[in-house]
C-alpha cells in the first residue's frame, strides 16, 4: 500500500459517460484552486489515490474529473459504477501548471484536454490556439462549446477516422505541416508520455526554445 | 501456462507447495535452489522429491533470461541488454571498480517521466517489469556472484513500478534469497511522494532522489513530475524521516551549463536541504540526441562541489564510466526498440 495523507471524504453529485469509455464526475467544489491543477483521487483511503487534473472552471460550483476507464486498474472501473452522493476521497487541488493571461499554445491528447478545458471555463482562451488530438471523433470532448468559443483557433486532429472541420492525422504530424511555429509563445502539452516527449522534440526541433515549453504527463 | 519460479518471494513459493500438496518447508529448498544456488532447472533441486519436481515442471519453469547483446566500454563498463516481452529490451551496467562490482538495474521499459535530458523517456512507457525480470538483471550477467553493489537508476522510476521493485529488494536482501546487505542497495527515485514513503517503511535500501534544480520554475522545464510531486514536498517528507546512522539519502545532480550551474543554485540548494544529513552526487551531463541541454565544464563542475562542500553539504562527483557505450542513456533498448518497430 502507498502512503499519502491528506484525503477527505466527498460525495459526487452526478456521473456521466460522456464518450465510451469516458466519465466525467463531479462534487461540490471543497477548495479554490487554479486552472491546472490536480487532485488525488481514491474510493477507499487505504488504496493509493491517483492524480488527475481538474476538469471545470475556478469559479464553478463544481469541481469536475475527467477520466478513462482503463479495465485492468483498481481505481477507474468502480469509479465509473459510482453513483450520485456515493463517496470518494479526494485531496486538495496542488500543482504548477499554470498558465494565464501569455500567449500560448495549448496542446493535448485524450483526456489530457482536462486541464485546458479548465483554463478555458477560467476565461483565459482568449489568445491560445488550442490542439487536441485523438483517435476518434467521438473523443473530442466539449467540442461543440470549444469550437462555438475558440472558432479556428481550436484544431481538432483524428488520427483513426475523418471528419469535417478535422485534420486527419496525429498532432504531431499538424505541428509539421501547419507551418512555422511561433517562437514567442509558450507551449503546455498535456497527455500521455510518448506524445509529450514526441511533441517536445519535434517543437525543439523546430527552433522553440525548452524554456517555453512546460509538460505535465499523466502517470 | 507455465509460470516463472525465479522472482517468486517465499511467501509466494509456500502458496505453490502448499497447493501442491508438498510439506512447507519445500518452500525454503526452491528458495535455496533459485537464488543461492542459481540452478538451470528443476531437475536439479535434488532434495525435493521427484513427485514434488514433476508437479513443479508441469506448472513452472526456472524462468531466468540471459542478456541478449553486451557492450563492452575501454574502462571495463558493461551494458546488458535483455529482452523485456516482444520487441522490448531493458538495459543493465555493470561497473567495475577496484574491488567492487556495481550492477545498475532497469525497473520498467521505458519510462513515463518524461525528463528533458533522457534518453529512456524517449520510449514512452511500455511496460512494468516483474520483479523476477529485475532480479534477473543481476543473476543473469558475467559477473554473477560477484557483484557488491546494486543501484535502480537505470530504465524507468522505480516507485511507478512499486510492488514489484519492492518484492525484488526482499529477494535481494532476505537471507532465503542472496541475502545481500540494504546497506549495498540505493533505489533512485525522481520523487514519486507515496512511492517514496512506502519504500522507506518498507525497505532499509538507500534513497537517493533525482534533484537537478531547487527551483520550481527550472525543475518543471527539466522534469514533468515537478507539476505533481513538487521537490520543495519531496524534500519535506524526507526531512521528516528517521534515517538512523546507516541508512543514507543522496541528491542527485546533473550539471547543466548555464541552466543549474550557479552560485544561486549552490545557495538554494543550501536552504533547500537545510537540516538534512544527506550527499549530493553531481554528475556530468552527456548529451543525448537532439538535446538542447549542454554539459557544465569541468572547471564549473569542481566550483560547484568545492562551495557547496565550504557550505557543509558533503558533495561528490560521479566518476563517468562505459562513455563510449553510452552506458546511462537508454540509447542501446530505444535503438532495438525503433529496430523492432519498423519490422
Amino acid at each position: 500500500m502507498e502512503k499519502m495523507t491528506g484525503l477527505s471524504a466527498v460525495q459526487l453529485t452526478s456521473n456521466r459517460e460522456i464518450s465510451p469509455g469516458v466519465h466525467l464526475i463531479a462534487y461540490q467544489r471543497n477548495a479554490g484552486f487554479q486552472p491546472g491543477q490536480v487532485v488525488r483521487i481514491t474510493l477507499d483511503p487505504a488504496v493509493p489515490p491517483r492524480i488527475y487534473s481538474i476538469c471545470s472552471g475556478p469559479h464553478e460550483a463544481e469541481i469536475r474529473i475527467l477520466f478513462n476507464v482503463k479495465e485492468d486498474g483498481w481505481l477507474t472501473p468502480r469509479l465509473a459504477r459510482c453513483r450520485t452522493n456515493d463517496t470518494i476521497w479526494v485531496s486538495s487541488p496542488y500543482g504548477s501548471f499554470f498558465c494565464a493571461g501569455e500567449p500560448a499554445w495549448w496542446i493535448a491528447t485524450g483526456t489530457g484536454i482536462a486541464p485546458f478545458y479548465s483554463m478555458f471555463r477560467a476565461g483565459w482562451a482568449g489568445n491560445k490556439r488550442l490542439i487536441h488530438g485523438a483517435r476518434y471523433l467521438n473523443q473530442f470532448y466539449f467540442a461543440e462549446e470549444l469550437k462555438q468559443e475558440m472558432g479556428s483557433r481550436y484544431i481538432r486532429c483524428c488520427s483513426r477516422e475523418q471528419g469535417d472541420d478535422v485534420f486527419p492525422g496525429r498532432v504531431s504530424d499538424y505541428l509539421q505541416q501547419g507551418g512555422p511555429l511561433p517562437r514567442e509563445v509558450k507551449y503546455y502539452l498535456c497527455g500521455k508520455a510518448l506524445m509529450v516527449v514526441e511533441v517536445r522534440d519535434l517543437l525543439i526541433a523546430e527552433g522553440i526554445p525548452y524554456e517555453n515549453i512546460l509538460a505535465e504527463i499523466y502517470f | 501456462m507455465i509460470q516463472p519460479l525465479f522472482g517468486k518471494t517465499l511467501s509466494e513459493l509456500q502458496e505453490i507447495v502448499v497447493q501442491a500438496g508438498l510439506p512447507r518447508f519445500t518452500a525454503a529448498q526452491i528458495a535455496d535452489w533459485l537464488y543461492p544456488k542459481r540452478v538451470a532447472s528443476i531437475e536439479e533441486m535434488t532434495n525435493l522429491s521427484k513427485k514434488a519436481r514433476s508437479w513443479l515442471s508441469d506448472h513452472y519453469e526456472i524462468g531466468v533470461r540471459m542478456p541478449q547483446k553486451v557492450q563492452v566500454s575501454s574502462d571495463g563498463t558493461k551494458k546488458y541488454l535483455f529482452a523485456a516481452g516482444a520487441g522490448k529490451f531493458v538495459e543493465t551496467a555493470m561497473i567495475p571498480e577496484n574491488d567492487r562490482v556495481t550492477v545498475c538495474v532497469s525497473s520498467q521499459v521505458g519510462c513515463k517521466m518524461g525528463c528533458l535530458f533522457c534518453m529512456t523517456g524517449k520510449q514512452g512507457f511500455q511496460a512494468q517489469l516483474t520483479a523476477g525480470e529485475i532480479v534477473n538483471q543481476v543473476r543473469s550477467i558475467e559477473e554473477a556472484g560477484k557483484v557488491t553493489n546494486i543501484v535502480y537508476m537505470g530504465m524507468g522510476e522505480p516507485f511507478d513500478n512499486l510492488e514489484q521493485v519492492l518484492k525484488s529488494l526482499e529477494i535481494l536482501t532476505a537471507p532465503w534469497g542472496y541475502a545481500m546487505s540494504p546497506r549495498r542497495i540505493t533505489v533512485s527515485t525522481i520523487g514519486i511522494i507515496p512511492g517514496m514513503l512506502t519504500f522507506l517503511e518498507r525497505s532499509d535500501a538507500h534513497l537517493a532522489v533525482s534533484l537537478h534544480t531547487p527551483f520550481d520554475e527550472e525543475r518543471q522545464m527539466l522534469m514533468p513530475v515537478q507539476v505533481a510531486y513538487p521537490i520543495r514536498d519531496v524534500v519535506n517528507e524526507i526531512k521528516s524521516w528517521d534515517f538512523g546512522r546507516q541508512r543514507r539519502v543522496s541528491f542527485e545532480y546533473i550539471l547543466f551549463g548555464g541552466l543549474n550551474d550557479t552560485p544561486r543554485h549552490v545557495n538554494e540548494l543550501v536552504r533547500l536541504l537545510d537540516g538534512l544529513r544527506c550527499r549530493i552526487n553531481l554528475i556530468r551531463f552527456h548529451p543525448i540526441p537532439g538535446t538542447p541541454l549542454r554539459g557544465s565544464s569541468d572547471e564549473t563542475l569542481f566550483g560547484f562541489k568545492d562551495r557547496l562542500n565550504e557550505k557543509g553539504i558533503l558533495t561528490t562527483i560521479r566518476a563517468s564510466r562505459g562513455q563510449d557505450i553510452y552506458a546511462a542513456c537508454g540509447l542501446l533498448s530505444t535503438k532495438e526498440l525503433v529496430k523492432n518497430e519498423k519490422v
